[in-house]
């Protein structure tokens, strides 16, 4: 079986699936039931300074699929509420009862520079492995100059990222928040502070839905409600998105990143790290499912490693960096058609509607003696924009094909079709 | 769903009432939302070509999806204001979801309409009803027969702004739905309750123990109408042609089912030890399985051909089969055993088989020992008394109407059972009525045109 060992920023751990700060992990019973289960690492929930936060009741909610399965979770929690010492403690124990497991303390105090440093220092004496600065926190805590109201000033990334490498011989890990315009910018105030590594992303600000009864957004708390960060499979898209653009940033590269957002499954761990992720952190699916899902991520992850030859996680991590680029750059000759297999289509007409309505009529209904329909791509119309392929609820019964596979690459920056193309090259 | 498992030995009539108990137990909320799920909302969607009252079915599930159980059960009611009846007695297995796509081989799972169908209908709760009436036309409309087509027809021309009559022979209304459908199949008051729902449209008049022919006569309703709706059904049943056959033990077997229907305590029904069905249709079926619940030890049902010949679907064979009701095929009625005293013995047979296409007799007989003989062999089309204007309008067995439903008699349509359209089932009847109603409000309305 392929090898799963990882080194993140320094870290050892026995492998790159960790759960990331939240309530998850909250406190020891949690993290060490973690452990148990086959955690590589933990991220343990926020600390903060004294007096501990408090927490309302009523914190979550969700989005679901049509089958009552979670796609988006929403939540309000702030840091940890458990006073300081109580965490140090028992981060201490825990450190010391699995030395071969990550664990690497999460952080969030006010932007003074005693602050960040007296609490450094206390984490460091833990035995701890590393620090993450929760500059993400979406709700609650930016109200309070915290959180997300860091994450989205550069300058001031940058500078508590400085105080913590100051203070602390610790990896530094900064966590980004997505609530920007452009990642890249938080990134390369992190790296320019000195951060061993970023990871990405915090949760979404976001309200899951509205309760018509009652006329508010959900979860109500006594009649009111708030935003709140959405996290789960739902925001992987974005995430995978924020991850490619500091992978691919020449400012930022080579800058290890520890992959967050919706990851549930082995598949979603390894597109992550083909996008240069270096470990990936999890906590939806855990509050799902529970710990033991992570049985399946690393056989799954092991078993698809093997199956492709690669024997360890660095054999593959950031391989699909260098195909993601830019639009200007992909080939303006490309060209694909959809093709329908006659024998698994069922028949549900989704394509054909889909495509009349909506895309460019490009698929013939066409009425059977039996009364039923054959479906036919007009090969003429087809643009290959692919909405018959994600439509059709059978697999790989609509296949994307290509054509005039011997035309040359040709970029818009060469197009003629383009106005501002550039010559001579 | 699995089928009911067989069950035999029962005395007390509580404990034989809930073996009448619904055979498809209803879905239950949960239930209903992930099945709604599965359907995946197919376009000119090859369930609704195969539903004959042509039911927008992916819409109504994808409302009941979505916690419109009102907005479903409209859909549903707008094609075919009996959905709570076809919900329960369709033949779903080789109409709607015999055609849905997940029942190609890669799934082999259609979803499960008819369950959907009946969730919808069972859980609506409308303030008053859900349809309204045009103006009044001051048109008025004869329906008689308040089975399932001409519930279907008066509902349609009433919404249309018809004044309806309905005229009913026997003393409730409902036809084959409150006479003729096994009890597990539809439970408790159900079909007083679908007449009640239809009537609640208003502008609908309804007269039980009202004959054609003997309290009222088709000539009259030709003079008092403006239309003449005929759904009267098939209420005769086909003989044995044997001697003994005018014997107590033996009985139609939609008259014991009449029986069984209406019966308040079943205990007080005379129920054979052992008993021969004749027939291979669901009405067949329908007697043996019910037999078998009431406590019958042995129920035997005899076909003349083979299994695959057999007009009850393969469900429903299934059914009998999980019923443990012996089926004996290729067997053809020979004679009626009875003993000195004239008591029914039992039933002898003559084996058969297929030559060149042919059915023919072999050498070969057998007997079958019973206390009863049940006949499930067809149904026919009796016409009222004293309605020989009617004779004419008959061919091999059944009124004939054009494709708008009119007989040769001026003002008189027909549709359901009683005619030769389409096949006798409820849906099918629902749908005639409908259609006729469409037919006979264009037909007037274009005469006031003119």
């Amino acid at each position: 079986m392929a090898n799963l060992k990882t080194t993140f920023a320094g870290i050892q751990a026995p492998n790159p699936f960790w759960l990331a700060s939240a309530p998850p992990t909250d406190k020891a019973y949690n993290v060490e039931r973690a452990y148990e289960a086959g955690w590589g690492g933990v991220v343990w929930k926020t600390l903060g300074e004294d007096p501990a936060a408090v927490n309302v009741s009523s914190r979550y909610s969700a989005t679901y699929d049509a089958k009552g399965q979670v796609v988006g979770f929403n939540n309000i929690e702030l840091i940890t509420d458990r006073s300081l010492e109580i965490n140090l403690r028992e981060i201490e124990a825990v450190k010391k009862h699995w030395p071969e497991q990550a664990l690497v303390v999460s952080l969030m105090v006010p932007c003074v520079e005693d602050s960040w440093k007296r609490i450094v220092k206390l984490v460091e004496e833990t035995g701890a492995d590393g620090l993450e600065l929760n500059f993400g926190c979406p709700h609650g805590m930016p109200e309070r100059g915290m959180g997300a109201a860091v994450g989205q000033v550069p300058d001031i990334v940058e500078q508590v990222t400085r105080w913590c490498k100051l203070h602390s011989r610790l990896p530094v890990i900064v966590k980004l928040t997505p609530n920007i315009t452009d990642i890249r910018f938080s990134a390369r105030a992190a790296k320019a502070g000195g951060a061993d590594a970023v990871s990405l992303i915090n949760t979404i600000n976001s309200i899951t839905g509205i309760d018509l009864d009652q006329m508010v957004a959900r979860p109500i708390v006594d009649g009111k409600s708030t935003h709140g960060g959405y996290c789960g499979p739902a925001v992987k898209p974005i995430a995978l998105n924020m991850v490619s653009e500091i992978a691919r940033d020449p400012a930022t590269f080579g800058l290890p990143i520890s992959g967050i957002g919706g990851i549930s499954n082995w598949r979603d761990a390894a597109e992550f790290i083909a996008l240069g992720a270096g470990s990936v952190q999890v906590c939806t699916a855990a509050m799902i499912h529970g710990f033991r899902i992570v049985t399946e991520m690393k056989d799954g992850l092991s078993r698809w490693m093997d199956s492709k030859g690669y024997e360890k996680l660095e054999d593959f991590r950031g391989l699909a960096v260098a195909n993601t680029t830019d639009w200007k750059y992909l080939n303006m000759n490309y060209k694909v058609v959809a093709n329908i297999n006659d024998d698994s289509c069922i028949g549900c007409g989704r394509c054909y509607i889909s495509c009349e309505d909506t895309s460019h009529q490009a698929i013939a209904k066409l009425p059977q003696p039996d009364g039923s329909n054959r479906y036919q791509v007009i090969e003429d119309e087809c643009v290959g924009c692919n909405l018959c392929e994600i439509t059709c609820p059978v697999s790989a019964c609509i296949t994307m094909e290509q054509r005039e596979a011997d035309k040359p690459y040709l970029s818009w920056i060469h197009d003629e079709r383009n106005p501002h193309r550039e010559v001579g090259h | 769903m699995s089928l009911q498992p067989p069950l035999i030995s029962i005395s007390p009539t509580r404990e034989l009432n809930e073996l009448f108990s619904d055979i498809h137990p209803p879905l239950t909320p949960r239930q209903a939302e992930l099945e709604s799920a599965r359907c995946l909302y197919c376009y000119d969607a090859p369930c609704v070509k195969a539903c004959p009252s042509e039911i927008d079915i992916p819409s109504f599930i994808n409302a009941i999806h979505h916690d419109n159980i009102e907005g479903a059960a409209q859909t549903i009611y707008s094609s075919n204001i009996l959905g709570g009846t076809c919900a329960r007695v369709c033949p779903t297995e080789i109409l709607c979801e015999q055609s849905c796509v997940r029942n190609k081989e890669a799934e082999c799972a259609p979803v499960l309409i008819g369950l959907l169908q009946r969730y919808a209908t069972d859980h609506a709760q409308f303030e008053g009803h859900p349809f309204s009436r045009e103006p009044d036309t001051g048109k008025r409309i004869a329906i008689v027969g308040a089975g399932p087509a001409g519930l279907s027809c008066a509902h349609r021309l009433s919404m249309k702004g018809h004044q309806v009559e309905i005229f009913e022979a026997h003393e409730k209304a409902g036809g084959l739905n409150e006479y003729g459908i096994a009890r597990y199949k539809m439970t408790h008051d159900f079909a007083a309750k679908e007449v009640d729902f239809i009537l609640g449209l208003g502008g609908i008049t309804l007269h039980t123990g009202t004959a054609l022919g003997r309290d009222v006569s088709l000539v009259d309703l030709q003079a008092e109408f403006d239309a003449v709706f005929l759904a009267i059904g098939l209420q005769g049943t086909r003989h044995l042609m044997l001697d003994n056959e005018d014997l107590d033990s033996v009985q139609n077997a939609v008259d014991y089912i009449r029986e069984l229907r209406q019966a308040s305590d079943l205990c007080e029904l005379d129920v054979p030890k052992r008993a021969v069905v004749i027939g291979a249709g669901n009405t067949a079926i329908d007697i043996a399985c019910q037999l078998k619940r009431l406590g019958s030890e042995d129920v035997t049902l005899v076909y003349r051909r083979g299994a695959e010949s057999m007009s009850a679907t393969g469900h429903e064979q299934a059914i009998a089969k999980a019923h443990e009701v012996q089926i004996k095929t290729w067997s053809k009625p020979e004679r009626l055993l009875v003993d000195e005293a004239g008591m029914l013995m039992g039933m002898e047979f003559r084996s058969t088989t297929l030559d060149q296409g042919e059915l023919i007799d072999l050498d070969t007989t057998y007997s079958i020992h019973c206390d009863a003989v049940f006949k499930a062999v067809g149904q026919t089309l009796v016409l009222p008394e004293n309605e020989t204007d009617l004779l004419s309008q008959v061919k091999s067995g059944k009124l004939v109407v054009n494709s708008e439903f009119q007989t040769a008699i001026p003002k008189v349509y027909a549709g359901g059972d009683c005619t030769a359209i389409g096949q006798d089932l409820t849906v099918e009847a629902v749908q005639q009525g409908k259609r006729a109603a469409e037919a006979i409000h264009s037909s007037l309305i274009l005469a006031d045109k003119a």
